[in-house]
């Protein structure tokens, strides 16, 4: 087996077992996505009553954007994991080491990856069971929400690690990516549809990453006759965006290690 | 001998004209330890940082285990250990596994690595505590710990970048005791940084006293204290004052030279330190200072510092620090990081 497939595995594995000692952390990243689902949900439920809304149901609406938001926003603090093993030493410790360098990105985004299936597993659940969603698209659709919420997550994840490497500042990341995430969210069709909204917020919606995977996810899960077109193109979309993201990070890590 | 170490004119700038060091060479003999001695500032953690491929320098060269950092770093990496100023230890997972995890990243598995990584937990005396998570280690076992991580490889050449810094007095003694052992029994070759005087004269064999970026003296430990003729007289003033004036009465005084005043020290040089006493504080007491206290001490190598530097090991310390964290030499200092320079954000 390659070293980086090999070394990236260990490294999911560190982060895996440290995220399933601390399970009280587990549950703390769940409470935004059902406060959003259930709460923001429940207060909202009449919003489907405008003309034009185009949906029965708001939480058939809402599940699939909750669930792939919730990958956006744990993926913004990807940069935190890497930045604690820089003030710790661990990073130069690995990188003194024979390991391959690209495994030391990769291996927190698989676990994150890992994570996320199991988030959004949860949420789409709750959706069916709590929020009383019906989803027509079936496992196919659950499918294709969760692949949308791995690749949107992996990609800012990778951002969020080359913000962290170049910034090398907690308080910066925090602030970055606080300051980020809501707005990419109301700049979406996650809560409301666009058609709905201003124009200029359709507008740049179209250039919203979250975007591309809310509309893949919903039109994949709720639609009762789906366009694989819509699905497909947007998840092409994030899948670019993930090795643009990426290759990003790799160059802000090339960056940290030529400063040294 | 074969160098297991050689470094050849290193220069390193960092970004802001922060001249971290300032053509470095040295050679380390393969077995052998290897002391790099000077105040926080002076460089000595830029130059493990070119010597373990984390850094590049802007010129100079350098070799290790016999292959060169900057063609060949990945060889290099699985020749050495390195243990870094901070215990790089992962808190959230218990020692084995952050054994382990080392010792996988270097392409060992299986049933050697775990017997290896057994050895190790035993020889650091970490057998009991192997399987808790290191975020509940002491100071001391997350040392040790860090140390083993060095040495899962079984790396050729092992570099301390001071490995005793934070730890308490009689820590710090058993982990000279460790060190030394590693180079006797394994025939490993050390370098070792140190901001303490008497860790280089207990561990190292030969030794340079780096300054500014500069080597400014190499040799042993004895050979460097040889150089230095008789003893050293300290006397302590009652008060700050007096400058070059009591300096140049002192130096008047028969077979007393190298005097220097800094502050209420009062530092000089004699063929026989106990002999000059007296014509010490006669020479002092007709300037009108009067004296707090009068040491005579054999050579050390705070003298050797003192000698080529042109400033006490203390001062240069306090100098770098400007929040006056200027602790004495052989205190224990704050459990900082080095700061190479000031300007770089820490790196």
């Amino acid at each position: 087996m390659p070293a980086v497939i090999q070394h990236s595995w260990f490294m999911t594995q560190r982060h895996l077992r440290a995220l399933l000692r601390q399970p009280a952390w587990i549950v703390v990243t769940l409470v935004q996505p059902v406060m959003w689902l259930l709460l923001f949900g429940a207060l909202f439920k009449s919003i489907v009553n405008l003309p034009g809304f185009g949906a029965d149901n708001y939480a058939d609406f809402l599940t699939p954007g909750i669930v792939v938001m919730t990958a956006l926003f744990s993926a913004g603090w990807a940069g935190m994991g890497i930045l604690q093993d820089y003030e710790r030493g661990i990073l130069d410790r690995f990188l003194v080491t024979p390991s391959s360098r690209v495994s030391l990105l990769a291996g927190p985004l698989v676990q994150q990856s890992i994570v996320t299936v199991v988030q959004s597993l949860i949420i789409i659940g709750l959706g069916l069971a709590v929020a009383g969603a019906s989803f027509p698209g079936g496992v196919p659709g659950a499918v294709v929400t969760i692949v949308a919420a791995i690749l949107l997550g992996m990609a800012i994840g990778a951002l969020s690690n080359a913000l962290a490497l170049v910034v090398r500042k907690e308080e910066t990341v925090i602030a970055v990516v606080t300051s980020l995430t809501l707005p990419l969210s109301f700049l979406s069709g996650t809560f409301m549809n666009l058609a709905l909204a201003p124009a200029w917020i359709s507008d740049v919606a179209k250039f919203n990453p979250l975007q591309w995977a809310v509309v893949a996810s919903r039109e994949a899960l709720t639609s009762n006759d789906v366009d694989w077109g819509v699905v497909m193109s947007r998840l092409g979309l994030l899948a670019l965006l993930l090795v643009a993201c990426f290759a990003v990070a790799t160059r802000a890590f090339r960056a940290y290690q030529r400063a040294a | 001998m074969n160098a297991a170490i050689e470094a050849e004119g290193l220069i390193k700038t960092y970004p802001g004209d922060v001249r971290a060091l300032n053509g470095v060479s040295f050679s380390v003999p393969a077995g052998t330890i290897f002391g790099l001695l000077g105040p926080n500032g002076a460089g000595k953690s830029t130059t493990v940082k070119i010597l373990t491929t984390l850094a590049a320098a802007d010129a100079g060269t350098a070799r290790v285990a016999g292959l060169d950092v900057v063609r060949d770093p990945v060889a290099v990496r699985r020749a050495i250990g390195v243990v870094g100023q901070k215990n790089a230890v992962d808190g959230a997972a218990t020692g084995r596994e952050n054994l382990l995890l080392q010792g996988r990243l270097y392409g060992l598995s299986g049933r050697d690595l775990r017997a290896h990584v057994d050895d190790l937990l035993e020889r650091f005396t970490l057998a009991d505590a192997a399987d808790r998570f290191v975020r509940g280690y002491s100071g001391g076992m997350q040392r040790r710990l860090d140390v083993a991580l060095g040495l899962v490889a079984r790396p050729q050449v092992l570099f301390l970048d001071e490995p005793t810094t934070g730890l308490d007095p009689e820590v710090r003694v058993a982990m000279w005791g460790e060190i030394s052992t590693l180079a006797r029994e394994e025939g490993l070759t050390i370098l070792l940084t140190t901001h303490y005087l008497e860790e280089a004269d207990q561990l190292a064999s030969q030794l340079a006293i780096v300054d500014r970026g500069e080597i400014v003296a190499e040799g042993s430990p004895e050979q460097l204290k040889a150089e230095l003729r008789g003893d050293a007289i300290n006397v302590e003033l009652d008060s700050e004052g007096g400058g070059s004036a009591v300096e140049a009465a002192l130096a008047r005084v028969d077979g007393v030279r190298e005097v220097v005043l800094e502050g209420r020290m009062l530092r000089a040089r004699a063929d026989q330190g106990a002999r000059a006493v007296p014509a010490v504080l006669a020479a002092l007491e007709t300037e009108g200072v009067s004296v707090a206290a009068v040491t005579v001490a054999r050579a050390s190598l705070d003298d050797v510092y003192l000698r080529y530097t042109g400033r006490t090991f203390a001062a240069a310390e306090a100098g770098h620090d400007a929040n006056g964290d200027g602790h004495a030499k052989g205190g224990a200092p704050a459990d900082a990081p080095e700061p190479e320079t000031t300007k770089t954000g820490g790196r």
